[in-house]
């Protein structure tokens, strides 16, 4: 199918929203604090927060990612709680029910458990986060009705399969676009930080904590594959979609770069750049080389595999 | 919830009509397959159901009074939406006694054009609590999930107490080491996943290659794995391939083996369980006939007598024998595994 182009798109690239993802890794109390200190005035207009992988993480509770919350919504920030993406067990749907309890911040939905829970609670503002598996417009509108009044485009979605479920959709929705960081691929109920220490994940020693970046699986010829990140499998590569700007544009609200690396911030900024015109794509993209912890992909984007770095001719 | 005395469905995989035929002259109490094509997770070149051979399965397994599940547990795109609503239609037409889905819109589609159609929320959707299952219950009236091979028998036993509908696990086969449906790994290596395709590693993209330092997998060019000449090569699935992390190459995701819960009888029957999905409609009709014998034999022991329950011997040597690895584990259900 031809896909159309979507008709809801806003006129200059300018009023795109740029969102930081969720931190995907676990770092040390202060150090989290003190980026998000540093988030507060980056020109990113959405911040996720929260832990969503790993139940057993706990530098930051609660109650921390709400104060946090509350600095950024303060700074003018929109804050968002993202909920965990793999419930176990009972004291995972507690947490669960605290965030939906809160009234203060949107909440991301990265289970259906969340969507449950927040239907119940009547919430019309929640986000369908990443992992629920949005392909096709009728459960994406299943989803509004629950709802939903944003949701976030599994990253393995191409720009055409995209564009061809916003135009079949009977209203615009605000879509969120995985455009920065290493892909979240995989989540296991088995730790493979843990494994590869030759732990169980039940006294794992919080080996993660720290390993800033997670550990890059490489193949027997040496050439980085994947990142072992807790429970999570992530690609070695960076998703980047600085370079794919002007095709982006038409298709989504809001871009979302996963904190990676050290310079989040620079990252952010480029982003900014590219958007509001001050910098080309391209030009953009080259500079982002100097930030990045590995080589580049972006072949999701494009319909093929991702781990493929797709040059349109 | 059910009680151990209630009997536990055995559910066993189909990829052709003689496996079907086999999986029925061995015991199994439903049977499970697909259509040729996109619509389910096993939609490997070879395998699977064209109309005339669903026709004569169906057949087949109510003439013996068993079930036909049907899989169509991929997510519909836009633009091939009508091909899954199509295939849910002639399920529908065919008789077949359950869909498995995972597709919230399908599901919508379903309960709504074929009221009287049973709907099993498949391993696809991710549904690991009580809380998820119970979304899809109320909003589509599916009458069974089936679990993630994520959660411990203790976790299994907390859903299983909380949720409205029949809970189905998987028993024996290959395992999955990520969350089903929430594994774009295939994908990133290949662009064919199983969630829109249907397909994790598949097959065109495999590569074998005997070179000077052993026989090498290839998954679309990547490395997966190398054999030397005493080890027996494996296909390269690409989370069961030894990788190097920090200087040290190993199995770092999970080795070849495969899952066998036959030890753990007992204790899913205690808890609940309703029904015990046996993997592999890629396998041989011999696969399926070995497998479903060894535990038609094992739940009718257990049934006469569950006090004394104990795995046989010769029931885990013949599974064994079939395993990936010739090796297997209780997986997450065994929390040390995790």
């Amino acid at each position: 199918m031809n896909a159309p182009l979507n008709t809801h798109a806003p006129a200059t690239g300018n009023t795109m929203k740029l969102s930081l993802g969720p931190l995907l890794y676990y770092w040390p109390r202060q150090s989290v604090l003190d980026f998000y200190a540093g988030i507060a005035d980056s020109p990113v207009d959405i911040v996720h927060l929260g832990e969503t992988v790993c139940s057993r993480r706990h530098e930051l509770r609660l109650d921390d990612w709400l104060e946090v919350a509350a600095m950024l919504a303060a700074a003018g920030k929109e804050a968002v709680l993202s909920s965990q993406s793999l419930i176990e067990s009972e004291s995972d749907l507690k947490t669960l029910r605290r965030i939906v309890g809160q009234g203060d911040f949107r909440v991301e939905a990265n289970d259906f458990a969340a969507v449950r829970l927040l239907a119940e609670a009547g919430r019309r503002d929640w986000i369908a986060g990443p992992t629920l598996n949005v392909f096709n417009p009728h459960t994406l509108e299943l989803l509004v009705e629950s709802g939903a009044s944003r949701w976030v485009v599994p990253p393995e979605m191409s720009g055409e399969v995209l564009a061809g479920l916003r135009a079949a959709l009977p209203a615009p929705l605000e879509a969120e676009v995985f455009a920065y960081g290493r892909l979240p691929l995989a989540h296991s109920a088995r730790c493979f930080t843990a494994r590869h220490y030759n732990l169980q994940k039940d006294s794992c020693e919080f080996r993660c904590l720290g390993i800033a970046d997670g550990l890059v699986l490489r193949t027997r010829e040496g050439e980085p594959f994947l990142t072992l990140n807790g429970v999570q499998t992530q690609s070695a590569r960076v998703h980047n979609l600085l370079g794919d700007l002007p095709a982006l544009q038409p298709h989504a609200e809001v871009l979302r770069i996963s904190p990676q690396g050290a310079d989040s911030r620079e990252i952010i900024q480029l982003f900014r750049a590219a958007l509001d015109g001050q910098r080309s794509p391209e030009s953009a993209f080259a500079v982002s080389a100097a930030h990045m912890p590995a080589a580049p992909c972006n072949g999701f984007w494009h319909g093929r595999p991702g781990v493929e770095q797709y040059v349109a001719m | 919830m059910t009680t151990a005395s209630q009997r536990i469905e055995l559910v066993c995989p189909a990829g052709s009509l003689p496996a079907l035929k086999t999986a029925i002259d061995n015991g199994a109490d439903c049977v499970y397959l697909g259509f040729k094509d996109a619509t389910n997770a096993r939609n490997f070149t070879g395998l699977n159901f064209d109309a005339r051979q669903m026709r004569e399965g169906v057949d087949y397994a109510h003439a013996r009074k068993r079930k036909v599940l049907l899989a169509l547990n991929t997510y519909p795109q836009s633009a091939n939406w009508a091909d899954w609503t199509a295939a849910v239609d002639r399920a529908a037409a065919l008789g077949i006694d359950a869909v498995i889905l995972a597709d919230p819109g399908l599901m919508a589609y379903a309960a709504k054009t074929h009221p009287q159609l049973r709907l099993h929320l498949s391993v696809q959707g991710s549904a690991t609590s009580y809380e998820a299952i119970a979304w899809y219950h109320e909003r589509f009236g599916i009458q069974r999930a089936v679990l993630p091979r994520v959660l411990s028998l203790a976790q299994v036993e907390k859903v299983i107490a909380n949720s409205p509908v029949e809970i189905e696990v998987f028993g024996f086969g290959g395992l999955c080491v990520m969350v089903e449906g929430r594994c774009a790994l295939s994908a990133y290596a290949t662009g064919e996943s199983p969630n829109c395709n249907g397909a994790c590693s598949p097959g065109k993209h495999v590569r074998w290659e005997q070179t000077p330092k052993g026989m090498e997998t290839r998954l679309n060019g990547i490395l997966i794995d190398r054999f030397g000449a005493d080890e027996r090569a494996g296909y390269p699935t690409l989370c069961k391939g030894r990788f190097e992390v920090n200087d040290e190459t190993y199995y770092a995701i999970e080795e070849p083996t495969s899952l066998n819960t036959l030890e753990m009888l007992p204790e899913l029957a205690r808890v609940g369980v309703s029904a015990i999905k046996i993997e592999g409609r890629q396998r041989s009709p011999a696969y399926v006939a070995q497998v479903t014998k060894v535990w038609r034999a094992a739940l009718d022991r257990l049934a006469l007598d569950p006090a004394s329950f104990q795995a046989q011997p010769a029931w885990m040597a013949e599974l064994n024998k079939v395993s990936e690895g010739q090796s297997h584990t209780l997986g997450a259900y065994y929390r040390p595994w995790k």
